[in-house]
């Protein structure tokens, strides 16, 4: 490599479950220039140090989701993160928080694949539509109204940046609530009252208690934190008006 | 069978963990002084009821040095819930249109820092105009 | 799924959130600073006469609960809370201190208030 190479000291947080009892750090010395990502950091390391360290990674262009983790104590995409913020100092990478390692870096994404499924996270029409009746139309203002929370990429960092949902993992969590939203929100979905079902339990909106972080951590803007409480607000006029609505009721 | 033996980390301490957590914890912890201050509202409205004597009681214990610390702190701890409150706000408002443009947060705080300021010293001017 | 029984609560913390918000520093400031150390206001301020006919008056009453009252619902509710981020797994116990506390304090104001009579 060029003679301005750098040497930077990278931690890995390793748990290899047929040896290890618990997690335990592991320092790997890498050659770096300033355009490399952590995730290629951990790509050289794979590939010329350790042939074990276990990471997720796909597009590296963050877009994918697949390279989240916890660098330096923050959740972040390594792809779209790069070694010079942390020379001289070195860096640690663990894998996400407040989601089950299943190894080294890899994280247990069970329970968050779930309840993605869970919520019909697909446009429920309100009434059937025939194929003559041609496309739904959609003033910009309308597509406003969701299409931040359009731009999810199942990353997890959110989940990782909740501490309700490391508290509680029945939570149904900030990223999944969010897509919840995106679909109750859109003008063209009638699956609302389905949807809000869980919306309105404890394990919905209510196990929120608007830390924000989930919103300052996502890589794509989606603001989960105003999905899910600004929902509130609909859930507590429902409870209330539920018994003086036509069909309010509910369960 | 599988090897699979996926790890929980714990949770204990995890507000110490970063401090935007130790931000939302002392948003949460105004809470304490919130209610001590109502707690110290309430003794006074029980002994209004009981009469003059025990209302004066009430008041020459406002007047202690330590009810004046208390105060200072309650004051300090009022003022960063304002700050928190209106802080928060545009995350538990529905996106609002105003002419064609998303109002933006900035906006939303500013607005709601302006309301208190304006409310405050609405009050502080009505009890100023009663005494 | 079952419902969840938050609105209640929330709303109650939400309304006195905001009303501690906007009022709060004020009131402060007037019954535990200035008045009781004599800047500002004039020392008669909350003299008992005045409190007395202030808590005599509708407005006032509702004004005098729906602080204490709403103040102690909001805490209750954020304490509540806090207390389970801080890892206390007893639910039951802490919602009725947290609530049965705000409660009492509801009905020790009201029925205070309601025996002042004109």
């Amino acid at each position: 490599m060029a003679e301005n190479e750098k040497i930077i000291e990278i931690e890995v947080l390793r748990y290899r479950p047929e040896q290890d009892k618990e997690p335990v750090l592991q320092t790997y010395k890498v050659p770096f220039t300033d355009d490399m990502s952590v995730l290629q950091g951990l790509q050289y390391i794979k590939d010329y140090l350790d042939g074990t360290v276990s990471f997720r990674w796909s597009c590296r262009m963050a877009i994918c989701g697949s390279c989240g983790m916890m660098i330096d104590g923050k959740p972040k995409l390594s792809c779209k993160t790069f070694l010079r913020d942390y020379y001289p100092g070195g860096l640690r990478v663990e894998a996400l928080a407040h989601l089950p390692i299943e190894r080294d870096l890899v994280v247990d994404a069970t329970d968050f694949v779930t309840k993605l499924e869970s919520i019909k996270p697909y446009i429920i029409p309100k009434e059937p539509r025939a194929l003559e009746q041609g496309e739904y139309l959609q003033t910009p203002q309308q597509r406003d109204m969701y299409e931040q929370f359009s731009s999810c990429i199942n990353c997890m960092l959110c989940y990782a940046a909740c501490p309700q949902y490391g508290l509680n993992p029945k939570f149904t969590g900030p990223g999944i609530l969010a897509l919840m939203h995106r679909y109750n929100a859109d003008s063209r979905d009638g699956g609302q009252a389905e949807r809000n079902e869980l919306g309105y339990a404890d394990e919905g909106y209510w196990g929120c208690t608007a830390v924000g972080y989930c919103s300052e951590v996502c890589p794509k803007g989606v603001d989960p934190a105003n999905a899910i409480n600004q929902n509130k607000m609909n859930s507590a006029i429902n409870y209330f008006t539920r018994f003086v609505t036509p069909g309010g009721a509910g369960k | 069978m599988s090897n699979r033996r996926p790890y929980v980390r714990s949770m204990d301490g995890w507000w110490k963990r970063d401090p935007y957590f130790i931000r939302y914890m002392a948003r949460e912890v105004t809470a304490v002084f919130v209610a001590l201050y109502a707690i110290v509202l309430l003794f006074g409205l029980v002994r209004l009821g009981q009469g003059e004597a025990a209302f004066n009681g009430w008041l020459q214990y406002l007047k202690t040095p330590w009810m004046l610390v208390f105060h200072l702190i309650v004051l300090a701890v009022f003022c960063y819930h304002t700050w928190s409150w209106f802080n928060i706000m545009p995350k538990t408002m529905p996106i609002i249109f105003m002419g064609g443009k998303r109002l933006q947060p900035g906006t939303i705080t500013g607005t709601g820092l302006a309301a208190s300021v304006v409310a405050c010293l609405a009050v502080l001017f009505i009890v100023r105009g009663m005494s | 799924m079952k419902r969840s029984n938050e609105p209640i609560f929330w709303s109650l913390f939400g309304a006195g959130g905001m009303l501690a918000a906007l009022i709060g520093p004020a009131l402060v400031f007037i019954t535990g600073i200035a008045v009781p150390f004599g800047f500002v206001f004039s020392p008669d301020t909350m003299s008992y006469a005045h409190m007395l006919a202030f808590s005599q008056s509708w407005a006032g009453k509702v004004f005098v609960l729906a602080v204490i009252a709403l103040f102690l619902w909001h805490a209750a509710h954020r304490i509540h809370i806090l207390l389970h981020d801080f890892g206390v797994h007893a639910v039951t116990a802490v919602r009725v201190l947290c609530y049965g506390g705000a409660f009492a304090g509801t009905v020790i104001a009201a029925y205070t208030l309601l025996m002042i009579k004109a």
